[in-house]
């Protein structure tokens, strides 16, 4: 099935059977290679993507049922010269990354809820409820909450 | 793991939706939120041969309140109960269960109707429509009928809707202002399944129980009304003994534990005692 989507701000029309999940969809049709893809059942959240500004599994969606969404990945966090999104910085300073394989599902997850309700972020209850969301297996999450607690979002949209 | 091949389609209208599902002949899943759905997908423990997307149903995300109910659309995600959604105790409930649900990127998506018709035996809003007396609709070639929800679960993952038919609304009644509410549940981690929970609904006049309502979850082959339990409470004093004594009656004469690997018959009797207990001196502080 025909499927047009942009992500991250760029056209993409793929062709793609209708079992195909958003994640392989992104990665094996769009190349962006960014999104990772672990358990294909909904609980680890190394997938998560924006799909219209919500933060979702993209393990658990249809790449056609994103026909005509707006989608963002990992991709494009980064500025147009390569400049670290401020949380990818403060992942980086407070060493809230190891191996890196969840890192991109974290991101976006954090991004989402930045962008949707960043009250969650003043309640340590629903952060602590949000970061449960994914797993990390190697840092732990006491560096996560610190690079949350340290990140100051951009404040242009 | 990814699904094994199936046909998909996107009807615009209710009345499309069920004619492609009955053109199917019982072989169409239906795809809400698909946040349980697609795992089966992936897991290939589900093969429908056609998938019914409903997302692009005009009107399915109703939610309003009228006559005393609130109407709940098959697009209302679980995200939406979070706050309030009406004023009062049923609010107050739905938001308090809404938070138990799986995690924020699942309620993003996930449906309360579509949890009513999956069935599973550990999920939330199957045993608040049963507590409640919800009314649900269902929509088929036929047209449509109502059933309640006491009615609708059969067991594990199986309900009266038959594949053909789809779920399109339900109504909660609202609650009296003055009903206090609680949810508790017992999980091994915050993301298991709930072993065991139980919702409670209570009101209270001159320190003694006058209504109560008790749902049992995880706690029999389906969701459960403590029915005996209820009775036992109404005209006593509000109180730690009569809500312990409560608990015992609901582990011993409501609920119908079946065992799992993991709790036995007698752990899931002792957890609906305690929980029972809980939920009641929750609600009713």
């Amino acid at each position: 099935m025909l499927t047009r989507f942009t992500v991250n701000g760029a056209a993409h029309e793929v062709d793609v059977e209708p079992r195909r999940t958003l994640a392989d969809a992104l990665r094996d049709d769009c190349g962006l290679t960014g999104t990772h893809l672990a358990c294909e059942h909904g609980v680890c959240g190394a997938c998560t993507v924006l799909v219209d500004g919500e933060a979702v599994r993209s393990c658990l969606m249809l790449a056609v049922q994103c026909d005509g969404a707006e989608i963002r990945t990992v991709e494009g966090l980064a500025g147009p010269d390569g400049a670290l999104h401020p949380l990818q910085r403060a992942f980086a300073e407070e060493h809230a990354l190891q191996c890196g394989f969840c890192t991109p599902g974290f991101l976006m997850l954090i991004v989402g809820a930045q962008e949707q309700d960043p009250t969650v972020f003043e309640d340590p209850a629903r952060l602590t409820e949000l970061l449960t969301s994914n797993l990390c297996r190697c840092t732990g999450y006491a560096a996560i909450r610190r690079a949350v607690a340290t990140f100051v979002p951009p404040t242009s949209g | 793991m990814k699904p094994a091949p199936f046909d998909y389609v996107a009807p615009r209208t209710a009345e499309e939706a069920v004619g492609l599902l009955a053109a199917a002949g019982g072989d169409a899943q239906v795809l809400a939120g698909g946040q349980s759905l697609m795992l089966e997908l992936n897991f290939r423990t589900r093969r429908p041969s056609v998938l019914v997307d409903i997302n692009r149903v005009a009107g399915f995300s109703l939610l309003d309140v009228a006559d005393e109910t609130v109407r709940v659309g098959p697009l209302v995600r679980h995200r939406r109960f979070e706050s309030p959604v009406v004023d009062g105790p049923l609010g107050l409930l739905l938001a308090r269960v809404a938070r138990h649900i799986a995690h924020p990127p699942i309620r993003a998506r996930g449906t309360m109707l579509g949890s009513l018709a999956y069935a599973h035996p550990a999920a939330e809003w199957p045993a608040v429509a049963v507590t409640l007396d919800a009314e649900l609709d269902l929509l088929g070639l036929d047209g449509l009928r109502t059933v309640s929800a006491g009615d609708f679960f059969t067991g594990p993952f199986t309900t009266l809707r038959p594949p053909t038919e789809l779920l399109v609304e339900a109504r909660l009644p609202l609650l009296p202002p003055d009903a206090q509410v609680a949810i508790v549940e017992h999980r091994r981690t915050k993301a298991s399944f709930a072993e065991v929970a139980v919702v409670a609904v209570v009101t209270v006049h001159d320190g003694l129980v006058s209504t109560a309502r008790l749902g049992l979850i995880n706690a029999a082959d389906r969701p459960l009304r403590a029915y005996a339990a209820e009775r036992f409470l109404i005209g006593r004093p509000v109180a730690g003994f009569t809500f312990a004594d409560a608990g015992q009656v609901a582990a011993l004469e409501d609920a119908e534990p079946i065992g799992r690997p993991h709790a036995s018959v007698e752990y899931q009797r002792q957890a609906v005692a305690v929980l029972v207990q809980r939920a009641l001196e929750e609600a009713a502080c």
